[in-house]
């Protein structure tokens, strides 16, 4: 009989040298006369085991990693076909403990087969969300998400039955759902391995959105920066079309809704969702003014529902399992779960599907292991280039959207960076307002002219020329920057910089002792949000 | 924001009508530019001046307007690049392992800025800000292939096989 082995095909695991593995055990296997079938299947985001080689045993799924090409002929040899122990082997992967204690509902299937093929998806659930979903009038499918207490998870934490709502009542010919797939804060991949682990997933979640608000048409953008998401998708978005999931008829319903794959072009701000909606419209990706909202007048001036990828492909599981289920997880009014993804300097960097309401400490110790480098983890900075860094006084803190508000901190997308003790924090500010610089739209003066200032100012505090004069200058800048900015670029920029400055003041040469302190503490007053 | 520097003159001869060709294919879709500017760069491997006025005329907008696009996007190149794209990923993550290094390695060993090219026309050195593979940092990207963590020693033999293949291409 052939033995069933999985070799990630995710850009992480192939990044780490999973085709070279992918290789290695075909050629073995023919040289043995052992026959395989290899799956090429997602990742099941357990990062530092990839390349994660997995065996299909009686007792279930058998885990060897990090698996490099040349331990090959050693695991043949120790008999890892049959799911026999060798060095590299962690036994049942779904026993694993930084899996084992997963609530996996977004990723559910995320890992376990080839992303492209249907009848797998639908073997494990998928489509099930869906087929309710046509069954009720749009009225009750926008109730039931909102019920379940879905907030955007791109990072803004907007309710999304209520954006649903609002373009379901407005009345227009055609509508749009957009999924903004541009991922671009440093430290989160949780799109990115669901596009392509569970592409059906996400291309779901956007049928029930079009359902939901009488929209007839979507777009998925994504980034440059992943060329195999994009490919991914775009073989999906053509196979569910052949199996009429999307098109002018979708399952005999006469709902008519159909999908595009749209390519951004390397441009950070394309994330924030009106100037998303310039790109794809084929514009420079500047920020427009806000009201109209784009539930109102959005893609080419017609009412449109933006969701991030997490938020769209939490909807099937949402409809599937009914909105009591999904809001039963978290706390307070952070409900479900959240793909906490663990980077930077951690030993065992992944995703961590979790209820809110968990800590950093856990995060980072119980599950990543503490520091990749083995040294103290010193700042932390939670929720992208623009979220605050945090000090080990805050790990405790729970992860939910308002507990994280009230310590001027936000989740965001639920990226983690750690960082160990030699990091330079004052480096790490100056790097907030350098990308800004970078990336800014140049729309509006506070975000272009701002950050730019804010490099220099921070060069003059480190370099200790006129300090106590700069520091009141760059905190009056980053509140021009907070209150003045269009968007989320130059209005959060100043919130790595301002608790850079607040936690780690010693970084930028600031003496936090005797009189020092008290000048401190009256020229760096917490931001507000 | 967007690339501040005049373009390069770029004397390349390509086919205009082939070119032609590659915008109208990809011209269809509503709000074509980027599609279309993505198919001109995937035919040629950058952006040359002269296409500017063929996509303007495709799309009806004023050249003014696809300058603006060209130049507002960082992957839009209007000069060829070398037969290699390497990226660097300049951000937290790969920061926080040990990114800085790999990039003083490139500018020390190879003599590379970012935006700049090797002598040899082997490979042109970019910055990215996130690829997408913080667990495995730091990250480069080479051409379509992201490779997870690096550090100077293997950055300095993957560079080295790109250079020898193109030398014995």
């Amino acid at each position: 009989m052939s033995a069933r082995v999985f070799v990630p095909a995710d850009s992480g695991a192939l990044s780490v040298g999973a085709e070279q593995v992918a290789r290695a055990i075909l050629a073995e296997a023919e040289q043995r006369r052992e026959p395989v079938t290899l799956v090429r299947n997602g990742s099941r985001g357990l990062y530092w085991l990839e390349p994660m080689v997995e065996v299909e045993t009686r007792a279930g799924r058998i885990a060897y990693g990090p698996v490099r090409a040349e331990d090959v002929p050693d695991l043949f040899a120790a008999g890892f076909l049959s799911g026999h122990s060798h060095r590299l082997g962690h036994g049942l992967t779904d026993h694993i403990p930084y899996l084992a204690g997963q609530e996996r509902l977004t990723f559910a299937r995320v890992g376990l087969s080839e992303p492209l093929n249907l009848a797998d998806y639908c073997e494990q659930g998928g489509f099930v969300g869906l087929r309710r979903a046509l069954e009720m009038p749009p009225d009750a499918l926008i109730r039931e998400v909102t019920d379940s207490g879905l907030r955007g998870r791109g990072g803004a934490g907007f309710p999304t039955g209520v954006k649903w709502s609002t373009v379901g009542k407005a009345v227009a010919a055609t509508k749009y759902v957009v999924c903004n797939a541009d991922e671009g804060d440093s430290g989160t991949f949780s799109d990115r391995m669901l596009m392509e682990g569970d592409p059906y997933c996400l291309i779901e979640g956007m049928i029930i959105a079009a359902r939901a608000v009488g929209a007839q048409e979507g777009y998925i953008y994504s980034r440059s920066e992943y060329p195999h998401a994009f490919a991914i998708l775009a073989s999906a978005i053509q196979r569910a079309r052949e199996a009429g999931y999307l098109g002018p008829d979708i399952l005999g319903t006469g709902q008519a809704f159909d999908l595009e794959v749209r390519l951004g072009a390397g441009a950070y701000i394309c994330g924030e969702e009106t100037s998303m909606l310039e790109s794809l419209e084929g514009r420079r990706g500047l920020v427009r003014f806000k009201p109209p909202l784009p539930a109102i007048s959005g893609l080419f001036g017609q009412p449109t529902v933006i969701n991030n990828v997490m938020s769209l492909a939490s909807v099937p599981v949402i409809l599937a399992k009914g909105s009591a289920f999904y809001r039963d997880y978290g706390v307070g009014r952070s409900q479900g779960t959240l793909p906490f993804q663990l980077a930077g300097n951690i030993r065992h960097g992944g995703l961590v599907e979790k209820a809110f309401g968990l800590t950093l400490n856990e995060l980072l110790y119980d599950y990543g292991g503490g520091s990749a480098s083995g040294r103290p983890i010193r700042a932390v900075q939670v929720g992208g280039p623009l979220g605050a860094y945090l000090p080990e006084s805050r790990f405790d803190v729970p992860l939910d959207y308002e507990a994280y508000s009230r310590i001027d901190a936000m989740i965001g997308h639920g990226g983690i960076v750690a960082f160990d003790d030699r990091v330079d924090m004052a480096k790490m500010a100056r790097y907030a307002m350098e990308f800004c610089a970078i990336e800014s739209c140049g729309k509006c003066t506070p975000c272009r002219i701002g950050s730019q200032r804010g490099v220099e100012i921070i060069d003059r505090i480190v370099a200790g020329r006129e300090r106590s004069k700069n520091l009141i200058l760059l905190d009056s800048l980053c509140d021009t920057m907070v209150n003045g900015s269009l968007c989320a670029l130059g209005g959060m920029a100043p919130y790595p910089v301002r608790s850079a400055l607040q936690h780690f003041p010693a970084d930028f040469g600031i003496d936090t002792s005797g009189i020092a302190e008290r000048e401190r503490t009256e020229t760096v007053p917490s931001r507000r949000i | 924001m967007p690339h501040a520097s005049a373009p390069p003159d770029d004397p390349t001869p390509f086919n205009t009508d082939a070119v032609r060709e590659v915008i109208r294919a990809a011209a269809s879709v509503p709000g074509a530019m980027l599609p279309v500017l993505h198919a001109v760069q995937g035919h040629l491997g950058h952006i040359p001046s002269e296409v500017v006025p063929l996509v303007a005329q495709a799309l009806n907008v004023s050249r003014a307007e696809v300058q603006g696009v060209l130049d507002f996007y960082h992957d839009f190149r209007r000069a060829p690049p070398g037969r290699h794209l390497v990226w660097i990923c300049r951000a937290e993550s790969c920061q926080a392992m040990g990114a800085e290094a790999i990039e003083t390695h490139a500018r020390n060993h190879l003599g590379l800025a970012y935006h700049e090219t090797t002598a040899d026309g082997a490979l042109t050195l970019e910055p990215v800000y996130c690829l997408g593979n913080c667990a495995c940092s730091p990250a480069v990207r080479v051409d379509g292939e992201i490779h997870g963590r690096m550090d100077p020693i293997r950055f300095e033999k993957l560079v080295e096989e790109l250079r020898a293949e193109t030398v014995t291409a």
